[in-house]
């Protein structure tokens, strides 16, 4: 129980977020009304996707260095998971636009250059389907799985930030810094981050685990 | 362990339902459309207020509550096979 500490964390924070995201006061601006309470739930899914992947492309280029192939059971699973979070941050985004945007998938850049960052995810995971050999498998995928790390961060957050668009944090609207802001919204979301984040990294090693579980005959230790 | 919840499961909703059909539908229609709203207490009130955004809340509690236990039980299943090898 002392090492799963981080678990009771992550389930004490969702639940205060919530709870504290539906009773919390949040300006009421524009169209927005009280569906801005969606950015407890919908930014801190990038979060934990940004975090996955990230210890996805890390292991893979561990894996590139070490040829352990542990590590590509890691990459893997944090890639799929991530795209699991991925995925939940889209359809959260497409559904609070139907009601502020006036259109569920409009041509945002943020929207598109996001469905694409998505799209060459989920050819990674397609492309780890297509082998047949294990060691094969786990090379090829780690250096696509760097390119598309590559591409991940320009499309998902600094393309967006040079274009104007309907989503905060573009160039011609504000994004959530400290200063504009209000102080009800940060504080349940920034244990939102911190939950969802771990809650993620659980999701990742059980899945891991399992993984391991499944080729214990080829991987040993 | 998977069964024995399983059944349990199955007999809360078996009692669910019956309590449900054995209820007036009459009266039960006419107080969910607010006519006769009789309920008084703090946890009605709380839930009734702000158009009832709170039952959402609620709702959204539920769920993770039901997702979080079955992580837990995945996890100590998984613990479980581990120590096996």
């Amino acid at each position: 129980m002392a090492k799963n500490w981080w678990k009771i964390l992550s389930v004490l924070l969702l639940l205060y977020v919530i709870i504290g995201g539906f009773m919390v006061p949040v300006p009421v601006i524009g169209n927005n009304q009280q569906a801005a309470r969606s950015i407890f739930f919908h930014l801190p899914m990038w979060m934990a996707m940004y975090t996955l992947l990230t210890i996805s492309v890390v292991n893979s280029v561990w894996y590139l260095a070490t040829n352990d192939l542990r590590r590509d059971v890691r990459a893997s699973s944090a890639a799929s998971v991530g795209v699991l979070f991925g995925v939940m941050g889209f359809l959260t985004g497409m559904l609070w636009a139907t009601y502020t945007w006036g259109g569920t998938i409009v041509n945002d850049p943020k929207q598109m250059t996001t469905a694409i960052a998505l799209a060459i995810y989920m050819a990674y995971l397609v492309l780890r389907m297509s082998f047949t050999d294990i060691d094969k498998r786990a090379r090829v995928s780690a250096i696509y799985n760097v390119f598309a790390f590559a591409l991940l961060i320009p499309l998902t957050y600094i393309i967006p930030r040079t274009v104007d668009s309907l989503h905060p944090g573009s160039a011609s609207s504000p994004g959530f810094s400290d200063k504009d802001t209000a102080g009800t919204i940060k504080m349940v979301l920034w244990p939102a981050f911190l939950g969802f984040t771990l809650l993620g990294i659980w999701i990742y090693t059980l899945r891991n685990r399992y993984k391991r579980l499944a080729l214990k005959n080829i991987i040993h230790g | 362990m998977v069964n024995r919840i399983s059944v349990s499961f199955f007999a809360l909703m078996l009692l669910f339902v019956s309590t449900a059909l054995g209820q007036d539908t009459a009266s039960a229609v006419q107080q969910a459309a607010g006519q006769q709203n009789t309920e008084t207490g703090a946890v009605n009130e709380f839930f009734r207020s702000n158009s009832k955004i709170y039952v959402a809340m609620g709702i959204l509690v539920i769920i993770f509550s039901c997702i979080t236990i079955y992580l837990v039980r995945l996890d100590r299943k998984i613990t479980k096979l581990e120590k096996e090898k």
